[in-house]
């Protein structure tokens, strides 16, 4: 694998692969999901690539009624609204993502703490091609 | 622990005024920003020359989207005359004028200038609210806007954080809803003059006109649980949970404390004045708490060396009635957890022992982004001098209040403490 920078276009290259993938600072040791360009608990530059498991817990979501046009683009309005969240990752961090296998028409039913798992939404082609993270209910149906 | 900060000299307010906020067809910025500048010139108590004014200080966080007219700095000078003195626009988002003021005390405890206006603008319903919403969210943090949240979605998910850690449900952000359309029919200046059980009969009247079935809603909350009265927009995030499109303007007139009573005998000065930075979701250290908010008010409350108890009331930055519960607890005027049940109880309300948003909030007064940090510093001096008519706070030896202004989803967050001498 060629090296790439440490960086947020980097870090959709990867997710465009399937991988969800960090950094962490060979000098002390502090990880970051999404990558920074170098260590700011003790700047170092001397950082190394790390793909996570992609599971975790849901920490904070909504369902989201009034979309963006590029939500909007792909069919979501009003009656039929789409789930976002925050995960809690199990090496630890969070990853802002979204939520898909959930209803979003019942947010009272989606709970937090929820264990999830990794999933990558592809949409577009060619030049507009883009991959968006997202997360699913792990395992056994919970709730 | 902070480094205890301090001012070079004193700086006192010697004047302040606002425009009337709402959506304005037949107003711009231009004529928005001159109404609240008259209102200033009459406020000062012994008059003012405004060719003595030295430089203006502008927030404005993005009127280039809104209106497609960018560089409002010498474009409002030149409205006020001031020209050709130095203009500088300052960008927080919704706290762009918060940091407006705080530049503007900065140069003159400087010793650089004896008198500045500090002020923001904002032109927002010229656009469709589809697009206002696309406005906004440029001011979330880009890791989130492109996993589909929206702005009322980000402040949505704090609130389920919220939620789980302390217990809180949905009917509580009701409270804070209920409490500021409370005060809202007591301030001229609000874009919705009117109570919930206001809406309601309004929205009651309206069916009988029509001939549609009457909605029979048994108080407040039932009409706020009610969907078709209060739609999600990102739940738990309802309609009457989320502030409304504005257009507006408000200054302060910032003075040297050694010559302020050349202009008037009733002073208010800046106590103490705090700014914080946040992180995006992934980084933040709890998803319900802002970090910026704490670092503001520990640096506004280490300068002025007063405590939380000490605040006697203040205005708290509500774009969504989350963030004024959150808000409430990271400034230290209720406990971690505390905060929505003193919300429940009263304790928030204008005759309230620590009466939060007696303008009626963004949510009622109405939110220009821009021009909002400067209206809730506007609305503390209106308090503390004693001019605030029917919402005066009901408190004997009215000395202290506060201000706290939100940028982004936490991203610039003020906290700035005035007080009567």
């Amino acid at each position: 694998m060629r090296e790439r920078p440490f960086s947020d276009i980097s870090y959709n290259e990867h997710l465009h692969e399937e991988k969800l993938m960090g950094v962490r600072c060979r000098q002390c040791g502090a990880a970051f999901v999404p990558p920074r360009p170098f260590c700011v608990a003790c700047y170092s530059s001397d950082l190394e690539w790390v793909e996570m498991k992609g599971r975790g817990k849901l920490a904070a979501f909504t369902c989201v009624n009034i979309p963006p046009p590029f939500m909007m683009a792909e069919g979501y309005d009003r009656k039929r609204p789409y789930c976002s969240g925050v995960v809690e990752l199990e090496e630890g961090g969070r990853v802002a993502a979204r939520i898909e296998g959930v209803d979003a028409r019942k947010p009272e039913k989606i709970r937090i703490g929820m264990p999830l798992k990794v999933t990558f939404i592809h949409r577009g082609e060619g030049p507009d091609a883009r991959t968006y993270l997202a997360f699913e209910p792990a395992g056994d149906k919970e709730s | 622990m902070q480094k205890r900060r301090k001012l070079g000299r004193g700086v006192a307010i010697a004047g302040a005024g606002m425009s009337k906020f709402g959506m304005f067809k037949d107003r711009d910025s231009k004529d928005l920003f001159a109404e609240a500048f008259k209102e200033m010139l009459s406020s000062v108590d012994k008059g003012v020359d405004p060719k003595e004014i030295d430089a203006l200080y502008l927030g404005n966080f993005s009127n280039d989207f809104f209106v497609h007219q960018a560089h409002w700095g010498p474009i409002i000078s030149d409205v006020i005359g001031l020209y050709p003195k130095p203009a500088t626009r300052t960008e927080g988002a919704c706290a762009s004028s918060a940091l407006a003021f705080r530049e503007g005390v900065f140069a003159i405890a400087s010793g650089f200038y004896d008198m500045v206006l500090v002020g923001g603008v904002e032109e927002m319903s010229k656009r469709t609210t589809e697009e206002v919403a696309e406005g906004l969210a440029l001011a979330t943090a880009p890791y989130e806007s492109r996993v589909g949240f929206t702005f009322p979605g980000a402040f949505a998910a704090v609130a389920t954080a919220y939620f789980a850690k302390h217990g809180a449900t949905r009917e509580h952000l009701m409270n804070v809803t209920i409490k500021s359309h409370n005060n809202a029919p007591l301030n001229p200046k609000a874009q919705f003059p009117m109570t919930i059980r206001d809406m309601m009969n309004m929205k009651i009247e309206s069916a009988k006109k029509k001939g549609i079935p009457v909605p029979a809603w048994e108080d407040e909350k039932a009409f706020l649980r009610d969907p078709a009265a209060n739609p999600s927009v990102a739940w738990p995030m309802h309609l009457y949970d989320c502030c409304p499109i504005s257009d507006g303007a408000s200054c302060i007139l910032l003075v040297a404390e050694e010559i302020v009573r050349n202009f008037t005998d009733d002073p208010i000065y800046v106590a103490g004045i705090g700014q914080g930075s946040g992180r995006s979701f992934h980084d933040c250290e709890d998803l319900s708490s802002f970090e910026a908010t704490k670092y503001a008010a520990q640096e506004a409350y280490g300068m002025s060396g007063l405590k939380p108890k000490d605040i006697q009331f203040s205005e708290v930055h509500d774009c969504f009635s989350i963030a004024e519960l959150v808000h409430i607890e990271d400034l230290d005027f209720f406990r971690p957890g505390e905060g929505y049940k003193a919300v429940a109880e009263g304790a928030t309300r204008l005759d309230g022992p620590m009466p939060i948003n007696t303008s009626g909030g963004l949510k009622c007064k109405g939110h220009p982004v821009g021009a909002t940090g400067t209206s809730q510093l506007y609305e503390v001096w209106t308090q503390l001098r004693g001019k605030a008519g029917k919402r005066q706070v009901p408190k004997k030896n009215l000395r202290i209040g506060a201000a706290h202004n939100l940028g982004g989803v936490g991203g610039t967050c003020t906290f700035t403490i005035l007080e009567r001498r």
